[in-house]
């Protein structure tokens, strides 16, 4: 018997929307004991979906037709108090950030015994709560019951929204990005443990994302979402490898295939960019008892960057790669070492001695939508760097429309603000802004991780290519391992401050000397699925 | 900008607040047209009631007009209230952003500074520099200026201090760009709301100041104001109300003006913030 079974399902947008349905005519089934995988780009109508199964939608968008049937129960036509008696009970959801799914006053024991208490089960709950937490492959359960969410990690804080999920063994489990807001490695881990958990119990999961490595992880079925319809759905294997419609082919294209590009013969001259001996230590004030708590942010971490050569700085959150990017650019002033560039040691100079440098290393950043002044106009922002360094007005803007033009924007966006621009427009519009100096170093800092997939592969193309037509040299910072691959010559791993292991691409994806580049390859979702090469 | 004024007419209070304003703007800018002549030359007798004698809002113990006197103490009130705000603003924006952006001792040192200010109640110590330096219309918008600069350089420096860790901000580092210009271009545009909506509310609280030191006797003697009016017929209340009411009503209509455009600008400026208050779509 279908365990859930989504029919003709359309939800409407309030008036002036981009299009007249949230989602329209979904159709959608989930079997016990089955993972289906609702896959698509922000504003798809994947979560819009999923609430809507949740009745947790918004007034503003009320449901026009369709019907959701759960176990045989049409949910739409169930009052507000019935419904409240399934959701958490037999119907149960993840959320996307753990680290505000959690009430950070409680002890997180208490929220998963609430959470059974509001289903009248709360006399089981002191036996059931370290259970549940072992369940989830939380280390010491009773310990863990006892603390607050900020002690744990967001892995950890994730495992107590599963475990709150499947406090009454739920038949049903709606995870909405469950894994989108955690480092890879835990991101493995958190598959693996629902994957567990649903083949254990037979739970039927809904699982929404955007990453089609989690889909080829995780899924038995998936259902490809394209402006609020599903334009394909079928059993994961068969999508995932001789996708049918356009719009699934294009998205699968567009996902990095992980294979490095051609080696590039470096170039022998002295070394753009040498970092010596780095060291920068974060020391928060610790009251006046007590040691002070010290975070080593970076250390240890030398490396080379030689002429026309791009470096890929990978690691996870908190492994200091970003911040070892910012000392070379003097975002952070390290406290120790040598940040050397075309022979000159940086780290010492004043702000004013920094300048005639700031025209020759410039820097891509990773929030689009955060790192454009969205009181200026686009052309003010191109030109306005070239501009401080002397260039006359009339020069900069000119040029400002040239590197419009070159990052495939039309000249009008020069009178525009960035607020009219989308995510993937704006990310050109920074490249422009750090192209406009005519630098020879070029730092991105994961330019491409808040872009959708199918925009990400444009932006990646886009800056492939003025790499190789302008010859510049590229400080690449990513955690996406096959992004790395597909961009970078060499790569340098980093953990905890320190960068664990470098080498030319083939040879760290091809023979990982350090465990932790071991793991971090493990981790990739979806390694043992090549994404197949699709004739656009 | 036709959106900021689609959302600023969504809240009725503030539209009407505006309108409250403008009339009141209009009443100084006439005021010598209504009532040419000094307002405190005697009109008729003293104590006509409102309405008898052709005073429209009655005479004081001295016989001069009433509303004259409004007319006249409108000018003056608007003037205290402009004046001293963007002497404010301009001590506050400069010590916050002195403080939000360099951080370290720079914000220590400045926080301190504004604190030492705000530990002495603001009235008391109004009182205290127009005492001392001879009430004056210029020591009178001086005093109000000094003790109504902290807030301003408070929630400019919290501005500033969550505006510079933002990612454009350091590009513009990266750009090479000066301090001063970064500061000029890319923070403060971005930190205008609060301060807009603020400077509204102080213009509220400055009108409100000079009246009580007025009320006090400390206003300038050579001028007629609000204030002034309340206090010379504070002692004949039971006789002449109206010498009192009337330009009380002035400023308590003023003063709620401004703070019904103050908030008509914040639910303009943060249509986000507005949007969640629930207000009517």
């Amino acid at each position: 018997m279908t365990l859930l079974s989504v029919e003709g399902l359309t939800v409407a947008l309030p008036a002036g929307g981009d299009r007249p349905h949230a989602v329209e005519e979904i159709a959608l089934s989930v079997d016990p004991g089955e993972i289906v995988c609702v896959v698509g780009e922000s504003g798809s109508g994947k979560s819009i979906t999923a609430n809507a199964v949740m009745g947790l939608l918004p007034k503003q968008l009320p449901v026009r037709a369709g019907r959701i049937l759960f176990e045989g129960q049409d949910l739409l036509a169930l009052g507000a108090e019935p419904m409240r008696r399934l959701r958490g009970a037999r119907v149960s959801m993840i959320f996307q950030e753990p680290m505000t799914a959690l009430n950070p006053v409680m002890r997180v024991g208490e929220q998963i015994a609430e959470a059974m208490r509001v289903h009248g089960a709360g006399g089981d709950a002191a036996r059931r709560v370290p259970e549940l937490l072992a369940a989830v492959n939380l280390p010491d359960p009773t310990a863990t019951a006892r603390a607050y969410p900020f002690r744990l990690s967001g892995g950890q804080r994730q495992r107590v929204m599963i475990a709150m999920a499947l406090a009454l063994e739920p038949s049903l489990l709606i995870a909405d990005e469950p894994t989108t807001a955690l480092d890879v490695t835990t991101q493995m881990q958190i598959l693996r443990l629902i994957r567990e958990i649903q083949s254990r119990r037979g739970t039927g999961v809904l699982f929404i994302t955007h990453d089609f490595g989690v889909v080829a992880e995780i899924a038995d079925r998936v259902a490809v979402m394209q402006h609020g319809r599903i334009v394909e759905q079928g059993a994961a294997a068969e999508v995932l490898n001789r996708p049918q419609h356009p719009y699934t082919r294009a998205l699968i294209a567009a996902v990095p295939h992980g294979a490095p590009g051609a080696a590039r013969v470096p170039d022998s001259g002295p070394p753009v960019l040498v970092t010596k001996g780095v060291e920068k230590t974060y020391r928060r004030s610790g009251g006046w008892f007590g040691p002070k708590p010290v975070v080593r942010a970076v250390h240890d971490a030398d490396f080379t960057l030689a002429r026309g050569e791009t470096l890929g700085l990978v690691g996870e959150s908190g492994s200091g790669k970003s911040t070892l990017a910012r000392c070379v650019v003097k975002l952070v002033e390290p406290e120790r070492g040598e940040i050397i560039f075309e022979g000159a040691d940086l780290r010492p100079l004043s702000r004013g001695a920094w300048k005639p440098y700031r025209k020759k290393i410039q820097m891509i950043f990773q929030d689009p939508f955060a790192s454009l002044n969205p009181r200026r106009r686009v052309g003010e922002i191109i030109a306005e760097g070239p501009i401080t360094h002397g260039t006359p007005r009339s020069v900069a803007e000119a040029r400002a429309r040239d590197l419009l033009a070159l990052v495939q924007l039309d000249a009008g966006a020069m009178e525009r603000y960035p607020h009219e621009f989308s995510g993937g427009q704006r990310q050109r519009i920074g490249i422009a802004r750090a192209l406009a100096m005519e630098p020879e170093l070029l730092i991105a800092d994961e330019p491409v991780s808040a872009l959708d997939v199918s925009v990400q592969a444009q932006v990646l193309a886009l800056l492939a290519d003025i790499r190789d037509r302008l010859g510049l040299t590229m400080l690449f910072i990513t955690h996406d391992l096959r992004v790395a691959a597909q961009v970078c010559d060499r790569i340098a791993v980093m953990q905890r401050g320190a960068i664990v292991e470098q080498g030319p691409t083939a040879e760290v994806f091809g023979n990982p000397q350090h465990a932790y580049t071991r793991q971090l390859l493990d981790s990739i979702p979806g390694r043992n699925w090549t994404p197949p090469v699709i004739a656009a | 900008m036709a959106d900021f004024w689609r959302r600023f007419r969504r809240n009725r209070g503030a539209v009407v607040g505006l309108v409250i304003l403008l009339l009141v703007f209009l009443l100084a800018a006439l005021a010598p047209v209504i009532y040419p002549g000094s307002p405190w030359d005697m009109a008729t007798a003293p104590f006509v009631p409102p309405g008898e004698e052709g005073m429209l809002l009655g005479s004081d113990s001295l016989g001069r007009d009433v509303a004259a006197g409004i007319a006249h103490g409108a000018r003056i009130s608007l003037m205290v209230g402009a004046v001293s705000t963007v002497a404010a603003l301009l001590i506050g924006v400069t010590l916050g952003a002195i403080a939000g952006y360099l951080g370290g001792i720079a914000d220590d040192a400045v926080m301190r500074f504004t604190e030492f200010f705000q530990t002495i109640p603001s009235f008391v110590f109004a009182i205290l520099l127009v005492a001392i330096f001879t009430p004056t219309i210029s020591s009178v918008v001086f005093a109000i200026a000094v003790v109504s600069w902290p807030p301003v350089a408070r929630v400019v420096r919290a501005e500033f201090l969550s505006l510079r860790s933002r990612e454009f901000v350091q590009a513009a580092e990266v750009l090479g760009k000066s301090r001063l210009s970064i500061v000029l271009t890319d923070i403060l545009p971005n930190a205008l709301s609060p301060i807009v909506v603020l400077a509204s509310l102080m213009v509220a609280s400055a009108i409100l100041l000079e009246s009580a030191l007025s009320f006090l006797g400390l206003g300038d003697p050579n001028l007629m104001t609000w204030g002034f009016l309340i206090g010379s017929g504070r002692s004949v209340i039971r006789l002449a109300w109206w010498m009192s009411v009337f330009p009380g009503l002035a400023i308590f209509l003023t003063v709620l003006a401004l703070n019904l455009v103050g908030e008509g600008l914040s639910d303009a400026l943060n249509p986000r913030l507005a949007r969640q208050r629930g207000g009517p779509a």
